[in-house]
């Protein structure tokens, strides 16, 4: 694995180079690419072309009539896929986008510029399918399909993690997550992709999840979470799995069940439905709400998400809640419904707490945690004690794919600001609709692209350092598990003294429940504002 | 790449005029035959673009949204930067495309020592870019009055209205200043801005150096080597009531600038120009932001090989009875 330089090792060069950038090739350098998809589990996936390969290799051994592969893939795309086609042709080249990756403002590399980064693809589609390409070749813009360019499209559609905040600043509205998934889609014709997507997606298909954690030893990690809760106020709670009957699925990312800090998040969701009394039921089948499909080809997101409505039909739920996670929520309300519904067995969901109907989601039946506890809050059915988060200082990260592919804004500030007292957002260039992606979104949150994750991770680095610096904040907020999991490595670097926290962990240690015991901790173990002064024996 | 290039295809178009006109006397060419091939390889390419376009479905929903969503009852949802209905929507896209919503988001970035981040508010290409639109619209609407009889009289408004600073005779058109002056802007920008550059192809250089001198012969005619607007209008009115005729003794400077206008029609369904017809089809701004309370259909969803729960439970089912979880069957 590549050594990360450290933040002041790092250079940040924006001169654009000498020669024109179809002159230019992509360096693999380390930690500015991910490891290649290993064969077995494309395999496992029934993805084309299974081998073992390297990027380092000259020869990709990529199928012998690739070129033609890709043809057709983009022929079928195009045809499939109106905003390609739109993408392709309108661009003006205005160059408003450019400044807005958080990939070229970490790299300086103008090919990291979401308009060039979408014109790798646009000169190959400019020379076969347009007439002026053809004809003029380069003055058009045009260039020939080698495999160069398939080495350059894998580095660069690896270097975009869909994050979308290129799309909010285009006039027209070109959207580079679409660009990207569509590259990888054609790449992934050739069996050209990385382990660190396929792998969880693999995973995911066969045991439920990205980690691949058996049915058996899932229930026993989240029973050790219910231990973990009873040390802290000596609440027992008694979670169900493979429940049918109960009126509620409830699914959440399984990086919340397997890495800290997300499972002191899901501590919070286990106490909220225990002291409200949900009738809510785990899935061990239906264990992942992230899918790593998404950042694989349109059949493999298919796949992955069908399992969350079979597993509610199988258990005959009403509806379905969905935990704290940034690219399933993309999933669930942009795609879902459309590849894997109607919901028809489900019922629109109605709180059996507070009443409401959730009719934004009357046709997914599937609600977000927050919306659930947002509305728990606001008609007060919760008993909160917020000093229990004294001792945090909280910015909000809004994560990429619930802002920009949801709007989800209001609903997370609301419980924030009702579970803790000491709460600052960022500078407003940062945030909600224009928030900076963590820099590890959309499957590249792997060890041996870390160089790149700093990089990219530093434009919402920069902001927490701006409160951190003005208002001391040392805890960084997310409704997300992949930023539960890399803001974290990212602030270390960046920003020492700051804290990542999900939502509902901050929910977990302001909620008061039933017979709980005094506490003098939180959730972490970390002694509680007033309470740092008693020894173990005191407790 | 490709300013001399495009500078000088622009140029050659022009002398090709100068010669055609001046030397060969190909006036009916130029007056006739060029603007009904123009017109028609506009009018066929901008519908068979919008047509093909069009043919391609929308799989799924994938607005970008730009502002709250519609959520609980007490949540004020931001309506025209994420909305959920058609009203909504259609306020959305004509914030879009009259007033060029999402660029006038647009910032800047600036890196110091430290490293410390800077964003500022970047305003100039979004005033540039309105002018420009909106001064070449005036601009297309007062020619009217070449092509219509009796010329309306919004026509006359508009002129009024476009000469009211009364400098000189004839008098100064502010769009006529404002057009060339954002031609400029957006070429300088393209030239200056070394990203800008580094991105920019021909066909980035070769609409604006068409429609500079476009612009130039247009005010070189009004206002230096007048033309006889008279014998101009019989041509443009002979060619939309398909009664074509040729006036002699309109100068070269006029061909030159009509030649540019067809030059600009013709190229314009095969180029970037299709932006205007684009960002009506742009489903990250022409939907609504409702997926989760109206199904999308994707006509052409397909059902895929998925894992089935039943599988799952013949590869765990020991593991799972062990464990005490439910299982559907005791054994396979």
């Amino acid at each position: 694995m590549a050594k990360v330089p450290k933040p002041n090792e790092l250079v940040f060069d924006y001169n654009v180079p000498q020669k024109w950038w179809m002159d230019t090739k992509p360096e693999f350098k380390p930690g500015t690419w991910c490891y290649p998809g290993k064969a077995k589990n494309l395999e496992v996936l029934g993805l084309p072309n299974p081998r073992e390969w390297s990027p380092l290799d000259e020869d990709w051994k990529l199928p012998s009539n690739w070129k033609e592969i890709i043809f057709e893939g983009m022929r079928d795309c195009l045809n499939k896929y109106r905003s390609l086609r739109v993408f392709m042709d309108i661009c003006v080249r205005c160059g408003a986008c450019s400044d807005k990756c958080h990939f070229y403002i970490g790299s300086g590399d103008p090919k990291n510029m979401p308009v060039l980064r979408a014109e790798l693809l646009r000169s190959v589609y400019r020379k076969d399918f347009t007439l002026a390409g053809k004809i003029m070749g380069r003055i058009a813009g045009a260039r020939e399909l080698n495999e160069e360019v398939i080495k350059e499209w894998f580095y660069y559609f690896f270097q975009c993690t869909e994050c979308r905040r290129c799309s909010l600043f285009c006039p027209y509205g070109i959207d580079q997550a679409e660009i990207t998934i569509i590259g990888r889609e054609l790449l992934n014709l050739l069996g050209v992709n990385i382990d660190w997507v396929v792998g969880p997606a693999a995973n995911c298909y066969l045991n439920g999840n990205h980690l691949g954690i058996q049915p058996h030893a899932f229930k026993d990690m989240i029973e050790f979470f219910v231990e973990e809760i009873e040390a802290v106020n000596g609440v027992r709670i008694e979670p169900t799995f493979n429940r049918k009957g109960a009126e509620v699925l409830f699914i959440t990312p399984s990086g919340d069940v397997f890495a800290d800090p997300g499972t002191y998040t899901l501590m919070g969701y286990l106490m909220l439905f225990h002291e409200i009394g949900l009738d809510y039921t785990w899935s061990t089948y239906a264990s992942e709400g992230g899918n790593f499909g998404l950042f694989t080809n349109n059949d493999t997101l298919k796949k992955l998400n069908a399992k969350m409505y079979a597993e509610a039909e199988r258990l005959g739920v009403k509806y379905i809640i969905g935990g704290e996670c940034g690219h399933m929520w993309r999933v669930i309300q942009q795609y879902m419904d459309t590849m894997n519904g109607p919901a028809d067995f489900l019922e629109v969901p109605k709180s059996p707490i507070t009443g409401t109907v959730f009719d934004n989601a009357k046709s997914t039946k599937m609600i977000h945690i927050v919306e659930f506890t947002a509305d728990l809050i606001r008609n007060g059915k919760l008993k909160l004690d917020p000093s229990r988060n004294d001792h945090l200082r909280v910015t909000y990260h809004d994560s990429c794919n619930t802002s920009r592919g949801m709007g989800f804004f209001d609903e997370p500030r609301y419980v924030i600001e009702n579970v803790c007292n000491n709460f600052w957002d960022m500078p407003p260039n940062c945030i909600r609709e224009q928030t900076f992606c963590c820099g590890s979104g959309s499957g590249l949150n792997t060890d041996e692209f870390m160089e790149m994750r700093m990089r990219g991770g530093l434009p919402r680095a920069n902001a927490v350092k701006y409160v951190h610096d003005k208002h001391d904040v040392n805890m960084l907020s997310t409704i997300c598990a992949i930023d539960r999991a890399v803001l974290t490595p990212l602030m270390n670097y960046w920003v020492p003294g700051v804290d990542v926290t999900g939502v509902h962990e901050m929910v977990g240690n302001a909620i008061v429940m039933e017979g709980e015991g005094e506490r003098t901790t939180d959730l972490r173990g970390n002694p509680l504002e007033g309470m740092e002064d008693l020894s173990d024996e005191d407790l | 790449m490709g300013i001399k290039f495009s500078l000088l295809s622009v140029i050659a178009l022009m002398a090709a005029v100068f010669v055609g006109v001046k030397v060969a006397g190909l006036h009916y060419f130029f007056g006739v035959v060029v603007p009904y091939a123009a017109l028609a390889t506009f009018l066929v390419g901008f519908i068979y673009r919008i047509l093909l376009w069009a043919r391609s479905p929308v799989p799924y929903n994938i607005t970008t949204t730009a502002g709250q969503q519609q959520s609980l009852p007490w949540v004020k949802q931001n309506k025209l930067d994420n909305p959920t209905t058609t009203a909504g929507t259609i306020g959305r896209m004509a914030l879009e495309v009259l007033f060029f919503r999402s660029l006038f988001r647009n910032t800047k970035y600036e890196y110091h020592e430290g490293p410390k981040l800077r964003y500022q508010w970047e305003k100039w290409l979004w005033i540039f870019g309105l002018l420009f639109h909106y001064s070449f619209l005036v601009i297309f609407l007062r020619h009217l009055r070449f092509f219509t009889e009796p010329v309306p009289g919004f026509v006359h408004r508009l002129e009024g209205l476009d000469g009211m600073l009364q400098v000189g005779l004839p008098g100064i058109y502010i769009t006529n200043l404002i057009f060339i002056a954002a031609v400029t802007f957006l070429f300088l920008r393209r030239v200056v801005i070394p990203q800008v550059r580094y991105i920019s192809l021909p066909a980035d250089y070769f609409p604006l150096f068409l429609l500079f001198f476009l612009g130039l012969t247009g005010i070189l005619m009004r206002y230096f080597s007048k033309v006889d607007v008279v014998k101009v209008k019989e041509l443009a009115l002979g060619i939309v009531t398909f009664n074509p005729v040729v006036p002699s003794g309109i100068g070269v400077l006029f061909y030159m600038h009509f030649f540019l206008l067809c030059v600009l029609l013709a190229y314009f369904p095969f180029s970037k120009l299709m932006h205007l017809g684009g960002i009506f089809l742009s489903p990250t701004r022409n939907m609504p932001n409702d997926s989760r309370m109206r199904r999308h259909v994707n006509p052409w969803n397909y059902p895929v090989k998925v894992h089935t729960y039943e599988e799952y439970e013949d590869d765990f089912r020991e593991k799972m009875i062990e464990a005490g979880l439910p299982v559907e069957k005791e054994s396979k």
